[in-house]
C-alpha cells in the first residue's frame, strides 16, 4: 500500500502524523517529497548512505551559429530566454526544462547542459528505507526533485509519503504516487478551507481520501460534517498535546513523546487500507 | 528617438503605472514628432517571466529610452543587454514624465531596485 501523507496548508502536522505512521509501520520506504522544506530526517534520524543531484537540462548557445532572430524566445512560453539584438539571453531559473527551444532553432544554434537543482538522499532507519528530495535555495521548479524521490517508490513494499504541503503541482504529483491520500488538517475556518481545495483536487485524480484531524480539541465538528457530506472516512483524530509540540522542538517523534497514540496509529493503518478497498468495492 | 513609458491607460495623457513589467499599458512616443503609440502589455499575466517579456517588447518595438519607477533585475539585463536606458519617474502622465525627461530632469537608473523573485 501506498500511503501520500498531505494536507492543504504547512504546519497542521502532515511531518508529525508521516514520520510515527512510518516507524509504527515498521518495514516500508518513506519518501520525504516536502522538498522545499524537507525535515522528516529530524524526526527519523535516518543513517544517509548516499545522495544524487537532481539535474535539469538548461539551453545554452553556439554563438557562432546564431542569427539573433528571436524565434526561441518567442517560442518560450516561460520567458526564460531573452533575444535583443547581438545578445542572447538565458535566465537559468525561469526555464522550465521543456527542450522546445534547441528544437525551434532554425540554425540549431542551442545545446543543452545539465544544470543542478536539488539532490536526493538514501538512507535507512531501522527497518524504514529513507529517501530524501531537497530543492536547491533560490530554485523556482520542485517537480523534477519530487519525480525523482517518487521514482523510488518501486512496485512491491509498503511506502508513506510526505507529501508537499498546500494544493499545488507538487502535492498532486506526490499523491498519484499513492493508493490513498491521508489528509492531516486542524479545525480552523482556514483549515477548512483548504481541506476543500485539497479535496477537490484528489477528486480530479481519483486518489480516495481520508481525514486525520490535529488539534481536534479546538472542536472538529465543522470537519466531520463536511467529511460526512463528501463520504469521506475521518479515520483519526488527535488532540493539541503539548508533549508532541515538545517532543518535535527536540527532535522527538509522536510516537515517542505520546506513546498512547501508538495504538492508534496501528489502527490508521487498517482504515487506511480499508478507504481503498471501498473505493476499489 | 522612440520613448516607452509605463502607464495605466492609453495616450500621453494617461497617469504613469510606476511598475515597469506589470503596468498594463506601454505608451511609445516619437521624440521628434510626439506621435504617440500605446500597446496593452502582454507581459502582466506572465508570472515570473514578466520582466524578460516586457523588456523584449521595448526593444523589439524600437524604444531607446524606457520611464519608469520600478524594474526587475532580469528585465534590468536584458534592457541594459539590449542599449536601452532607463530612467526613474512616477506619479506623473505620461506627456509629462516626457517633457521632464526631455529637459534633463530624470535620472537614469543604473540597477535594478526590485528583488529577483519580483517579477517586474
Ligand atoms: S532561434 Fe536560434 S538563431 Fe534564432 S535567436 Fe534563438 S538561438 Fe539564435
Ligand atoms: S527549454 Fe523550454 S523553458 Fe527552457 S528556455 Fe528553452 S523553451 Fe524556454
Amino acid at each position: 500500500m501506498k500511503v501520500a501523507v498531505a494536507s492543504g496548508k504547512g504546519g497542521t502536522g502532515k511531518t508529525t502524523v508521516a514520520t510515527s505512521l512510518a516507524l509504527m509501520w515498521g518495514e516500508c520506504t518513506f519518501l520525504d517529497c516536502d522538498v522545499e522544506g524537507p525535515n522528516a530526517h529530524l524526526l527519523l534520524h535516518p543513517e544517509i548512505e548516499r545522495s544524487a543531484q537532481v539535474t535539469v537540462p538548461v539551453p545554452r548557445l553556439h554563438e557562432e551559429d546564431c542569427s539573433y532572430c528571436g524565434a526561441c524566445a518567442d517560442f518560450c512560453r516561460s520567458h526564460a530566454l531573452a533575444v535583443v539584438p547581438g545578445k542572447w539571453m538565458i535566465f537559468d531559473q525561469l526555464c522550465h526544462a521543456c527542450g522546445g527551444c534547441s528544437l525551434v532553432c532554425p540554425t540549431r544554434a542551442i545545446y543543452e547542459v545539465d544544470r543542478r537543482i536539488g539532490e536526493v538522499r538514501f538512507g535507512h532507519a531501522g527497518p524504514i528505507r529513507f529517501v530524501q528530495g531537497e530543492l536547491d535555495a533560490g530554485e523556482a521548479h520542485p517537480i523534477p526533485v519530487i519525480e525523482d524521490v517518487l521514482k523510488e517508490a518501486g512496485d512491491q513494499g509498503d511506502v508513506i509519503i510526505d507529501s508537499p504541503p498546500g494544493t499545488n503541482c507538487s502535492m498532486i504529483a506526490a499523491a498519484e504516487a499513492a493508493d490513498v491520500v491521508l489528509l492531516v488538517t486542524e479545525p480552523t475556518p482556514f483549515g477548512l478551507h483548504d481541506l476543500t481545495l485539497a479535496v477537490e483536487a484528489l477528486k480530479v485524480i481519483n486518489r480516495p481520501a481520508a481525514i486525520l484531524v490535529n488539534r481536534a480539541d479546538w472542536g472538529a465538528g465543522e470537519v466531520h460534517e463536511y467529511a460526512a457530506r463528501e463520504g469521506i472516512p475521518v479515520v483519526l483524530e488527535i488532540p493539541h498535546l503539548l508533549v508532541v509540540a515538545e517532543g518535535y522542538a527536540r527532535s522527538r517523534p509522536l510516537v515517542e513523546s505520546a506513546p498512547e497514540f501508538r495504538q492508534d496509529l496501528l489502527g490508521l493503518r487498517a482504515a487506511l487500507a480499508r478507504t481503498i478497498q471501498e473505493r476499489a468495492a | 528617438m522612440k520613448i516607452c513609458v509605463t502607464a495605466s491607460s492609453e495616450g500621453l495623457q494617461a497617469p504613469m503605472d510606476s511598475r515597469f513589467a506589470r503596468a498594463p499599458f506601454m505608451v511609445f512616443i516619437d521624440s521628434e514628432t510626439g506621435d504617440a503609440e500605446t500597446i496593452a502589455n502582454a507581459a502582466t499575466s506572465a508570472g515570473h517571466g514578466a520582466g524578460t517579456q516586457a523588456a523584449q517588447t521595448v526593444t523589439r518595438l524600437g524604444a531607446e529610452v524606457l520611464l519608469t519607477a520600478h524594474c526587475g533585475p532580469r528585465a534590468f539585463e536584458v534592457l541594459a543587454a539590449a542599449g536601452v536606458k532607463v530612467f526613474g519617474v512616477e506619479g506623473v502622465t505620461v506627456s509629462e514624465a516626457v517633457d521632464a525627461w526631455k529637459a534633463g530632469k530624470l535620472e537614469q537608473l543604473e540597477n535594478s531596485d526590485a528583488a529577483a523573485g519580483w517579477a517586474g
